[in-house]
C-alpha cells in the first residue's frame, strides 16, 4: 500500500524531529506536518515550493503523494480527513497551483472539514509586485477559510503550524490555510516545536451549559411527536453511539441529513431516511408534524428547511445543539439553544434524560414508513441507476466506504445505498463541488488501505477530475471508480425537465470518452455493463479484482429523482415520482 | 424593527485583519456605515468601531459571526449600554471675506474650529456625535462646501 510506514518507532521518529538543529523553513515544515501525525500529504510542486519539494527529496518518513492537478489533490486531502477525522494536508505552488485549490478549500469550509492547505507564494521581497507566478493566495480565500496565514518569517513557522492543524480540527472544524513565502522555505533557524497552542481570541465552547442541557431534557419529557434531525456534527465529533443511546432511550426518531448519512444506523427502526428536497416522504412529513424539533449538529441548510416559514410549523420548540454559536437561530427560531460539541452534550443528556410518551408517534411513523418506501420503476430492458446502486450495496453489506461526485447519482446512492456506520459516507454537501467524488475516493482508500472505497460518479463530474486515474493505477490504490452514465448532466436535465417546461439546454454531453478505454489508457482495468446480468457480472469482477476498476454503468437517460420538492415549496408537498 | 448599533471589536493587530472583518460584513449582507481602527489600550490589540443596521437578530448574527474570526478578541453593543460617540469632521466651506463672519457664526455656536484659511476658503474641524455633523453640515451648505471628510465614529461606554 502507498503509505509506507518507515521502520523507526514513533518515539525514535520524535526525538529526531524534536532535535533544537538549525534546519530550513522546508524542513521545518516537515519536521512539523510529521509531529503533528500526518502520514500522507497529497500536493503538486512549483516554482514557490521547491525547496519544500527539495526537503521531502530522500526523506523516509515522509509520504508525498502527487496528483495530476491540484483540484485532486485538495479532494484527496478532503476524503482522507472526512475518512479518518484526521487534519487533511495539501501543497500547491503559488499563483495558479494555489488559486487551482479554490473549489477544494471552498467545499471543505461548507462541510467543515478539517483540512491545513499549504501553498508557496514568491519571495517576500518581491510580494505585491505581481511577480511571476503571485497571487493573493489568503486574500482570495479569506472568506472560505476559518483562518489563514501568511508566513513572513521563519521562525513563526513551526508555531503557526501547531496553530493552524490546531484551529482546523477544533470547535467547528475547516480548513486553515498557510502562505509560504519562497526565502521562508529557503530561511534558516533553530527549530522549536511549541507544546501547546495559545490563541487569545479562540476558545471555542465545547462543554455545554448544563441548565439548556436540562430545559432541552425538560422539553423531551414533555413532547409526544418529538424528531431529532441529525447533521454532520454528529458524525464529526464522533457522536454516533451517544446518538443511539440517546433515542434508544428517548424513542425519538431520527432523520440524517445528507452529510449525517452514516451519523445513525440506517437499520434502525427509527430512522426516516433524508430529509428535505430529496428527503423521504416519512422524514418530511415528520418534521412537518412534529411538536417538537432537535436539531443535532446540523445547519438547516436551504436544500433540507425548503421553504423556511413552513419549516416544521407545527414545532412549539426547536432546540438546536451545533458547537458554532452562529448556526444557531441563523435559519430558524430556536428555543433551546445548546451550544457546545455534540459527543459531550448528548453525553451529558444521556446521564438523565427520561422519555416523553412517543408510542403514537413512533405507530404514525412506522405506518407512513412501510407506506410511503423509496421506490422506483424497475425495468427488464433498461439499466436503472437506482438499481445499480442498491446492487452496490448489496453486495457489499454495506460496509463500504462510498464517496460520490455532484447530481442525480449522488442523490440515489444517498437514498439507496444504507449505512449504518460514521465516515462511511463522503460526498460535497454544501458546495455541491462536481469533480469533488473520484478524488476523495483516493484519499478516504490511502487513509483506509483495508476498506472497499468505492466512488460513484456520473458521466459529467467523472470527467472534472478523471486525470487522477494515473495516481490509482501508479499507487495501486484500488479504489472501485463506479460511473453512472445516462449521457447528460442528469441533474441539471431533471430540473429542465420539471421546472423549465423540458426545455433542455446544453445538458448533451455527446462526445465524452470511451470510459472503459479512458481508464485502460492510465493502466487502470476498465469494464462495462449496459442490462442486469452485466451489471452483476461486472461488479462481481469489479470486487473480485484487485487493484482499481472503472466500472461504466450505462443508465437510463430520462429516469428522475424521486421524491422532489421543488424550490419554494415546503418540504411536504413532494412530488412522489413514477413509482409502481 | 431596524436599529443604528455601534459595536467595538477588539482585535488582534494582525496584517488582513481589517480585511478580515470588513470582508465578513459585505459577504454576509451586513451594512457597514462607517468604521474606524486605532490603537487600543493594549500593546498588540486594535479596536475597532462599526455602525451598522440591522434588527436584533442581524445583530446577533454580526456579533456571532465576528467572534468566530480568529483574530477577533471581542465584541461589544455599545448602543446597548449609556455611550459616547464622537465623529471628527473636515469641512472646506466656499468662504469669500464678505461670507467669513457668518460662517465664523456658525462655527461658533457648533463650538467647532477653523483650522485653515485660504484665500476664498476655509476649513473647519466639527467634533460631536454623528448629528451635530450632520447639523453643521447642513448649515455650512448654502455656502458652498467643497470638500468633506469624516472619520466615522468611534465610542465607549460611559463611566464603569
Ligand atoms: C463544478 C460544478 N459545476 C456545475 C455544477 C452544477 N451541476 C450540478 S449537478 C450537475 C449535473 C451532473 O451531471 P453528471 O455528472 O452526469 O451526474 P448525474 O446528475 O447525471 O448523475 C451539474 C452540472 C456543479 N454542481 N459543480
Amino acid at each position: 500500500m502507498i503509505v509506507q510506514t518507515t521502520q523507526k518507532s514513533k518515539e525514535q521518529l520524535r526525538e529526531e524531529l524534536l532535535k533544537p538543529d538549525v534546519i530550513t523553513g522546508s524542513e521545518a515544515l516537515l519536521r512539523s506536518l510529521l509531529l503533528e501525525d500526518v502520514d500522507c500529504v497529497f500536493g503538486y510542486p512549483g516554482g514557490a515550493v521547491l525547496y519544500i519539494y527539495d526537503a521531502m527529496h530522500g526523506n523516509p518518513d515522509f509520504n508525498h503523494l502527487l496528483t495530476r492537478h491540484e483540484q485532486g489533490a485538495i479532494h484527496a486531502a478532503d476524503g482522507y480527513a472526512r475518512s479518518t477525522g484526521k487534519v487533511g494536508v495539501c501543497i500547491a505552488t503559488s499563483g495558479p497551483g494555489a488559486t487551482n485549490l479554490v473549489t477544494g478549500i471552498a467545499t471543505a469550509y461548507m462541510d467543515s472539514v478539517p483540512l491545513v492547505v499549504i501553498t508557496g507564494n514568491v519571495a517576500t521581497t518581491v510580494i505585491g509586485t505581481d511577480a511571476f507566478q503571485e497571487a493573493d493566495i489568503t486574500g482570495i480565500t479569506m472568506p472560505i477559510t476559518k483562518h489563514s496565514y501568511l508566513v513572513r518569517d521563519v521562525r513563526d513557522l513551526p508555531r503557526i503550524i501547531k496553530e493552524a492543524f490546531h484551529i482546523a480540527s477544533t470547535g467547528r472544524k475547516g480548513p486553515v490555510l498557510i502562505d509560504i513565502p519562497k526565502d521562508v522555505s529557503n530561511d534558516a533557524s533553530p527549530f522549536y516545536y511549541p507544546e501547546k497552542v495559545e490563541i487569545r481570541g479562540y476558545n471555542p465552547t465545547v462543554q455545554p451549559n448544563r441548565l439548556q442541557v436540562d430545559r432541552m431534557l425538560e422539553a423531551i419529557a414533555e413532547a409526544e411527536r418529538p424528531v431529532i434531525l441529525a447533521g454532520g456534527g454528529v458524525v464529526y465529533s464522533g457522536a454516533a453511539d451517544e446518538l443511539i443511546k440517546f433515542v434508544n432511550a428517548t424513542r425519538i426518531p431520527v432523520t440524517t441529513t445528507l452529510l449525517g448519512l452514516g451519523g445513525f444506523p440506517s437499520a434502525h427502526e427509527l430512522w426516516l431516511g433524508m430529509p428535505g428536497m430529496h428527503g423521504t416522504h416519512t422524514a418530511n412529513h415528520a418534521l412537518q408534524n412534529c411538536d417538537l424539533l432537535i436539531g443535532i449538529g446540523a445547519r438547516f441548510d436551504d436544500r433540507v428547511t425548503m421553504k423556511v416559514n413552513g419549516f416544521a410549523p407545527k414545532a412549539k420548540k426547536i432546540v438546536h445543539i451545533d458547537v458554532d454559536p452562529a448556526e444557531i437561530g441563523k435559519i430558524v427560531e430556536t428555543a433551546i439553544p445548546v451550544v457546545g460539541d455534540v459527543k459531550i452534550v448528548l453525553e451529558m443528556a444521556n446521564q438523565k434524560v427520561k422519555a416523553g410518551d412517543t408510542s403514537a408517534w413512533v405507530d404514525w411513523v412506522k405506518e407512513n414508513k412501510a407506506k410511503y418506501p423509496l421506490t422506483y420503476k424497475d425495468s427488464d430492458t433498461e439499466l436503472k441507476p437506482q438499481y445499480v446502486i442498491e446492487m452496490l450495496h448489496e453486495t457489499t453489506n454495506g460496509e463500504a466506504i462510498v464517496t460520490t461526485d455532484v447530481g442525480q447519482h449522488q442523490m440515489w446512492s444517498a437514498q439507496y445505498y444504507k449505512f449504518n456506520k460514521p465516515r462511511s459516507w463522503i460526498t460535497s454537501g454544501g458546495l455541491g463541488t462536481m469533480g469533488f467524488g473520484f478524488p476523495s475516493a483516493i484519499g478516504a482508500q490511502v487513509a483506509n488501505p483495508d476498506r472497499l472505497v468505492i466512488s460513484i460518479n456520473g458521466d459529467g463530474g467523472m470527467q472534472m477530475c478523471s486525470q487522477e486515474l494515473a495516481i490509482c493505477a501508479i499507487n495501486k490504490i484500488p479504489v472501485k471508480i463506479v460511473v453512472i452514465n445516462n449521457q447528460v448532466l442528469g441533474m441539471v436535465r431533471q430540473w429542465q425537465e420539471i421546472i423549465y417546461d423540458n426545455r433542455y439546454s446544453h445538458i448533451d454531453l455527446a462526445g465524452s470518452p470511451d470510459f472503459v478505454k479512458l481508464a485502460e489508457a492510465y493502466g487502470v482495468k476498465g469494464l462495462r455493463a449496459t442490462n442486469k446480468d452485466e451489471a452483476r457480472t461486472a461488479w462481481k469482477e469489479a470486487l473480485d479484482t484487485p487493484g482499481p476498476v472503472l466500472v461504466e454503468f450505462v443508465v437510463r437517460k430520462h429516469e428522475n429523482v424521486f421524491p422532489m420538492v421543488t424550490q419554494g415549496s415546503t418540504i411536504d408537498q413532494m412530488i412522489m415520482g413514477d413509482s409502481e | 424593527m431596524s436599529y443604528k448599533h455601534t459595536i467595538s471589536v477588539l482585535v488582534n493587530n494582525q496584517p488582513g485583519v481589517l480585511q478580515r472583518v470588513s470582508g465578513l460584513f459585505g459577504r454576509r449582507g451586513f451594512n457597514i456605515e462607517s468604521i474606524t481602527v486605532g490603537e487600543s489600550e493594549e500593546k498588540g490589540l486594535s479596536r475597532m468601531v462599526i455602525v451598522t443596521t440591522g434588527d436584533d437578530k442581524t445583530l446577533e448574527q454580526v456579533s456571532k459571526q465576528l467572534y468566530k474570526l480568529i483574530d477577533v478578541i471581542k465584541v461589544v453593543d455599545l448602543s446597548a449600554n449609556p455611550m459616547v460617540g464622537r465623529e471628527l469632521a473636515l469641512i472646506k466651506v466656499n468662504a469669500e471675506p464678505s461670507a467669513r463672519p457668518e460662517i465664523l457664526g456658525v462655527v461658533e455656536t457648533f463650538r467647532a474650529a477653523v483650522v485653515d484659511i485660504g484665500p476664498s476658503s476655509l476649513i473647519v474641524q466639527v467634533v460631536g456625535d454623528s448629528e451635530k455633523i450632520d447639523a453643521m453640515t447642513e448649515l455650512l451648505k448654502p455656502y458652498g462646501i467643497k470638500e468633506l471628510s469624516r472619520t466615522g465614529v468611534t465610542a465607549m461606554i460611559r463611566g464603569k
